[in-house]
């Protein structure tokens, strides 16, 4: 420990510059990100016609009406586990993912990195590339550095406040929300809403970037338990690269580099928590020069100027890198200009590591991609998806509940009939009213009387729920009134389409009396 | 590149804390200084909140914050604030003829639920939460009324009462208790003439010379036939459905020692909106007429 100072237990943010790009990660990312930001903002405002009763919505959450539409498919609040199975594709969907491609939902498609993406584009579009924000953030506070900051923070609002904007359009009519909006005219939960959208949207976009991903995120922890030695990630090819060095006289420099390597143990300068790689023995605390003449790695440092997150991949795989893959492109680029082939940094399993330094091949993508492990997690997944397709398409359009009232059991009518009640829900899915009828089934002697009702019809609105107190007598000392309970059926038929529905129940006799 | 002052772990080259258990040391993985700074804004948003809210118990309450929140006035607000929405609907309730409001009526609906809560809050005690009644108490969910069970006659007694001193509308009539001044064989035989009517196992004998004591002392109230009345609040005798039994032993009783109930006028304790919805639930609970 040391005489003089104590350790710092709490580090200073160090900002980040990331240098602009291009290659093919870069081109794909530029891609999802248009495709998934294209998605957010422009689904609210697809219309879809369902007749006269229904919203013209195509995705609304609609809370007040307890409905999910979603295009052609309308859920109720009964038919929850249909979001449920959505949600457990979406987890099995990550589990597969991420045992072929690692943490690829992290550095494509999380909102996180997606975001950051939009507000770096701003960022460097307002101030410049890395050296020159560099000089920007060293400087002082002048005329020019306001100008910009403020310019660059204007548009961050502007998409924040879209962003948050465009959320609250999933849950009511977005032209008339707009409108509303606009005439300050809205429901105030709505203001509420974009604004903490707004303020989150602009703080982690802007200024908490990585730290959320490292620091906040329970992603990144999880996702490296499911990772394995066949998982491909983004890695640095250390057998190629190293000794680095750079200029005429890089082997000298690689020698004497590796020697204080040597000397020092393993490099420093982690911000966070690494995970040594297989095939290193942490022990031996060393890692041999594959060979003596200097590695490809000219040490330019491009892969760690082009970094969102501001790690050296080539310290090994970490739990901060989100593998956006814009290292192999920025290497890549510096490996055509100086001759050698792509891929010192690459997506590369665990296993090719040990493979390659042993002198073998690497094994192809889709060796990696399709073993059983992700076989078993796509085949889990379809399964799941199939029987929700298969729920969704065999479920009725009416729809029968029966709640038996049970305080009393029974009544007894002025006849010594026996008469049981039960609170029945009637649902009707169509876009338009309809008339249903209710029927009973079990005994000869029940009969159906239905609470200020004089027909076994009911007309349930369209969209909606139908609620009747519905009767069921046995007269005195018919089998039904004596027996001490009886299975009953109450068939529900949709007089328009001719549709039914039923559900079980119990009549209660005349039980010990 | 070594930093001599501090200590570092051999095996990752991160920095230690200096912290030495028996030979085992504690790595540091310094936290961002903004985490630090979030956890005292959220140390100082706490003291602000104990200070704004209602917060540290005292003996007999607690402290009630500069801003006087209470969730007993939230909740009052809340309920004026619902009394607010529904005002239409009740003033309309409370001006509606019953007989005449249609069932797809919103103060139809208004009406039967909050009866509900008006019948939980005050007629459940006697009446059952079910409405099923009790020995004494009579079922709402049958057909059977001693006082009639149309809305009118059901507003009726729930606003005045039955057998109450405090109502002069109230409804009234009294069975004499027979035990004294008939015999006992005449009780016997009246009881068995009343099993007869409502088609019970009885001693025809019996019943024949009861018929002559029903007609002489009981048909008065309880009709000819035996199906009661109405005006008196008489039970049908001829019916399955008996408030205080129906078997030989609970038929002697009643005609011994007589038997009726009291019920409270509810007029001076509900308002007419509150009346009208308690009669509404009443009546559609399944023997409404």
């Amino acid at each position: 420990m040391s005489d003089s100072e104590p350790t710092a237990l709490y580090a200073a943010r160090e900002p980040i510059f990331p240098r602009r790009v291009s290659g093919l990660f870069r081109t794909l990312k530029w891609w999802i990100m248009g495709v998934t930001l294209g998605i957010y903002y422009l689904t609210p405002w697809i219309r879809w016609d369902r007749g006269p009763n229904l919203p013209d919505q195509a995705v609304l959450i609609d809370l007040a009406g307890r409905r999910f539409y979603f295009f052609w498919i309308e859920i109720w609040p009964h038919e929850l586990y249909f979001v449920a199975g959505l949600l457990i594709m979406a987890g099995v969907g990550l589990f597969l993912f991420t045992s072929a491609l690692g943490r690829v939902w992290c550095g494509y498609a999380c909102p996180q990195t997606v975001w950051t993406d939009l507000f770096l584009l701003v960022e460097r579009w307002i101030e410049g590339d890395r050296n020159a924000r560099m000089r920007l953030w060293k400087s002082g506070w002048t005329l020019r550095k306001t100008r910009l900051s403020l310019t660059k923070w204007a548009l961050w609002m502007l998409i924040s406040v879209a962003t948050g904007g465009a959320w609250v359009f999933y849950y009511a009519d977005a032209p008339t929300l707009l409108r509303d909006l606009v005439a300050l005219d809205a429901a105030p939960v709505a203001y509420f809403t974009i604004m903490i959208l707004t303020g989150t949207t602009f703080v982690l976009g802007g200024f908490m970037r990585e730290q959320i991903c490292i620091y906040m995120c329970p992603w990144p922890r999880i996702q490296a338990a499911m990772m394995d030695e066949e998982t491909l990630t983004v890695a640095y090819r250390e057998w190629r690269g190293e000794p680095r060095g750079k200029g005429t006289k890089r082997r000298a420099l690689a020698e004497r580099a590796a020697a204080s390597a040597q000397a020092a143990g393993p490099r420093i300068g982690g911000r966070s928590p690494r995970i040594p790689m297989p095939g290193i023995d942490p022990a031996a605390g060393k890692i041999e020069p594959a060979r003596d003449e200097p590695g490809d790695c000219i040490d330019c440092n491009a892969c760690v100027n082009v970094c969102p997150v501001g790690i050296d991949i080539r310290d090994g795989q970490q739990l901060a890198c989100i593998t956006c893959a814009l290292c192999i492109d920025a290497c890549d680029d510096v490996m055509a200009r100086i001759g050698r082939p792509r891929g010192l940094i690459d997506y590369l399993a665990f296993s090719d590591e040990r493979r390659e330094r042993a002198g073998q091949p690497s094994l192809s993508v889709w060796r990696h991609v399709l073993r059983p492990r992700t076989a078993a997690y796509t085949a889990l997944w379809s399964l799941i998806g199939l029987a929700l397709l298969y729920a969704l398409f065999v479920r009725p359009e009416i729809d029968i509940t029966v709640a038996p009232v049970r305080n009393p059991q029974f009544v007894v009518l002025s006849d010594g009939s026996i008469r049981n009640a039960y609170d029945v829900r009637l649902r009707n899915k169509h876009g338009e009213d309809r008339p249903f009828r209710i029927q009973v089934a079990g005994d000869a002697a029940l009969r159906l009387d239905l609470e200020g009702v004089d027909a076994t019809q009911v007309p349930v609105p369209a969209d909606d729920t139908a609620h009747q107190r519905v009767y069921v007598i046995a007269s005195a000392n018919t089998g039904p009134a004596l027996a001490d309970s009886t299975g009953i059926r109450f068939w529900v038929e949709d007089i328009v389409s001719g549709e039914r529905a039923y559900q079980d129940s119990v009549f209660n006799g005349r039980t010990g009396q | 590149m070594m930093d001599n002052r501090t200590d570092r772990d051999p095996v990752t080259g991160t920095e230690t804390t200096g912290h030495n258990w028996d030979g085992i040391q504690e790595l540091n993985t310094p936290l961002p200084r903004w985490w630090l700074w979030t956890f005292y804004l959220t140390i100082v948003w706490g003291i602000g909140y104990c200070i704004a809210y209602p917060a540290w118990p005292l003996i007999d309450r607690a402290t009630a914050g500069f801003l006087g929140y209470s969730t007993r006035a939230e909740v009052e607000a809340q309920i004026a604030e619902v009394d607010a929405r529904n005002a239409d609907v009740a003033a309309r309730l409370a001006s509606a003829d019953l007989a005449t409001l249609e069932r797809g009526d919103p103060a139809y609906h208004y009406g039967v639920a909050g009866g509900a809560a008006v019948f939980l809050a005050h007629c459940s005690q006697c009446h059952g939460a079910g409405a099923a009644g009790a020995l004494g108490y009579p079922n709402l969910l049958d057909d059977d009324w001693l006082w009639g069970g149309t809305l009118d006659a059901i507003a009726a007694t729930v606003r005045h009462g039955i057998r109450n001193d405090t109502d002069d509308d109230a409804r009234w009539s009294e069975m004499p208790a027979y035990g004294e001044f008939l015999e006992a064989e005449q009780i016997a035989a009246a009881t068995e003439f009343v099993l007869q009517l409502s088609g019970q196992a009885h001693d025809s004998q019996l019943a024949a010379s009861g018929a002559t004591i029903f007609a002489e002392e009981c048909a008065s109230c309880h009709m000819e036939s035996g199906t009661g009345d109405r005006e008196t609040g008489a039970p049908d005798l001829t019916d399955a459905i008996w408030l205080y039994g129906g078997d030989r032993e609970a038929i002697t009783e009643s005609i011994t020692s007589s038997r009726f109930g009291v019920m409270p006028a509810w007029g001076p304790r509900l308002d007419e909106v509150e009346i009208k919805a308690v009669t509404l639930y009443v009546h559609q609970l399944g023997g409404g007429e």
